[in-house]
């Protein structure tokens, strides 16, 4: 699928501290309609403060990001509820709640953000997002039943049950199995695929990267300092990009 | 990570103002505060989550009858077995129905109740959301456009304000009934007798300040393992601590508020 030429995600000069720690200095990244950007960079680096803040979870100390239009930090009360339900957030740690079956986490947020639902309409979105991630199965089962890979799809097909405009995946293959991360990475393209849904794909894994960024943003000190292809910013003889790369493919 | 569920506590200025533990103190203070004033406002915005409510109600009430049944039980059991020889050395057993009355209604009951809760509904409630703030399940919440503190917070505060008094009420009846085994084991007296002298020690005021005091202890236990668990520190011993320090605060506040209504409570009786 070819990106469009309009940025649905515009951040500009994007500070955020913790006490002395620095962790986004300036941080600068256009995305487009319906393109995939992986942002690769060291445990601690402040990739996933940028999506907390992309979806108003966290606060930025400076600087601007512009989400659909709408600037992220302005938004309050139900205007950053509508909001949230045009963007998906999909968990490290998969955050499926843990006393409520794969069906009722499924439903919660269907039922909290569209009213008026009948019980056959969620019974059918519940089944559709099921069988998207192939685990029409577990329906009934509870999260801790489920393996590491499975609770990962399952919290993906949680966010795109809204079938939201933008998905932003948090390290969605840290920790599993290789076959698992290839199947996770399909997953992720397919959602690209059927919802022509725009993603923001943090992690530091390169076969995740390599597979389903259109684009990479490689977070250095703060910064993007390269944004690119996967093949221009790994071309790049810079000791810090080397040593990852290195680090994920040689060693 | 400074989002919704850190405390102010954990974001002190880098130079202390006063020393670093007075600071501490100060900052943990506004921190309830604000903690026990968003649960006021948010009480009484909508949406009202009743479903939540209600489940939250069976959950702290009903999963907590056996336990509290079986402690009221043996609290008057063993309270009328102790208290029959000092009484009885002053001639006075027959006095034993209303001096267990009154102790049952006007202390043991409601604290009782409050201690088993305590134990039991504050270290649950600190360690689930203790665990759910750690596995990002109240962030999760957060971005699917729910407001987690209302959700999790004001649903469960409020079943214990109102769930707590309940159980106060049948933990006296249970005691009450376990006296009566015992009294009429030792003292054969009858049932009527028994239950006529017994309304007789008590009053009304009685009756309304226990309900009340109950009241204020549900709410303690509430908001201290919802506040403990909503800002626990990542990680598995994050969990613990919150629920630890849930059980031990709500605990040695409801001593304090236990004191304090003695005073409140005397000082009406007495005007």
């Amino acid at each position: 699928m070819t990106p469009s030429t309009e940025p649905v995600i515009t951040i500009r000069g994007l500070c955020k501290s913790f006490g002395d720690l620095h962790v986004l200095q300036g941080v600068d990244l256009d995305v487009f309609r319906s393109e995939n950007v992986v942002v690769l960079g060291r445990s601690g680096t402040g990739k996933s403060v940028l999506i907390k803040i992309m979806v108003g979870l966290l606060k930025p100390d400076a600087g601007s990001v512009v989400v659909l239009s709408q600037a992220v930090d302005q938004l309050r009360g139900r205007d950053l509820d509508a909001f949230r339900r045009q963007v998906g957030f999909s968990f490290q740690s998969s955050a499926l709640y843990d006393s409520m079956s794969i069906r009722e986490n499924l439903e919660f947020p269907l039922v909290r953000n569209i009213r008026n639902l009948s019980r056959a309409d969620i019974d059918r979105a519940v089944e559709e997002a099921l069988d998207d991630v192939g685990l029409s199965q577990t329906i009934n089962q509870m999260p801790s039943e489920l393996s590491g890979g499975q609770r990962k799809r399952i919290g993906i097909a949680r966010t795109m049950i809204l079938k939201p405009e933008i998905m932003l995946y948090d390290e969605p293959t840290a920790g599993l199995d290789p076959i698992t991360c290839i199947e996770i990475n399909n997953l992720i393209n397919e959602v690209r695929e059927r919802y022509k849904a725009t993603s923001i794909i943090i992690t530091h894994d390169l076969t995740c990267a390599k597979a389903t960024g259109d684009r990479v943003a490689m977070l250095l000190d703060g910064k993007f300092e390269r944004v690119g292809t996967f093949d221009e910013v790994f071309a790049d003889p810079d000791e810090r990009v080397q040593q990852f790369y290195n680090y994920n493919f040689v060693n | 990570m400074q989002s919704d569920t850190t405390k102010p506590a954990d974001r002190e200025p880098d130079r202390p103002v006063i020393t670093r533990r007075l600071d501490r103190l100060f900052l943990d203070l506004a921190d309830v505060s604000s903690f026990v004033g968003r649960f006021f406002r948010e009480m009484f915005l909508p949406p009202y989550e009743f479903k939540e409510i209600v489940r939250q109600c069976y959950e702290v009430g009903y999963r907590s009858l056996l336990l509290i049944s079986t402690t009221g039980f043996i609290t008057g059991i063993v309270f009328t077995n102790q208290s029959r020889p000092s009484l009885t050395e002053f001639g006075a057993a027959s006095w034993l129905p209303s001096l267990i009355a009154i102790a049952i209604v006007r202390a043991l009951g409601p604290l009782v109740t409050a201690l088993i809760a305590a134990g039991k509904v504050g270290s649950s409630i600190g360690a689930e959301l203790g665990s759910m703030n750690v596995t990002e399940q109240i962030d999760a919440m957060e971005v699917s456009g729910t407001d987690p503190f209302k959700f999790l917070v004001v649903s469960r505060v409020i079943a214990t304000s109102f769930t707590i008094p309940l159980l106060t009420m049948y933990t006296i009846f249970v005691a009450l009934i376990g006296a009566y085994i015992n009294v009429n084991q030792h003292e054969q007296t009858s049932f009527t007798s028994y239950i006529q002298e017994v309304f007789g020690a008590i009053t009304y005021v009685d009756i309304f300040a226990s309900l009340i005091k109950s009241i204020v202890f549900g709410f303690t236990i509430g908001i201290v393992g919802c506040y403990k668990g909503y800002h626990s520190s990542k990680g598995t011993e994050g969990v613990g601590k919150a629920a630890n320090s849930a059980v031990v605060t709500s605990m040695f506040l409801v001593f304090i508020e236990e004191l304090l209504s003695l005073q409140i409570v005397g000082a009406i009786r007495g005007s």
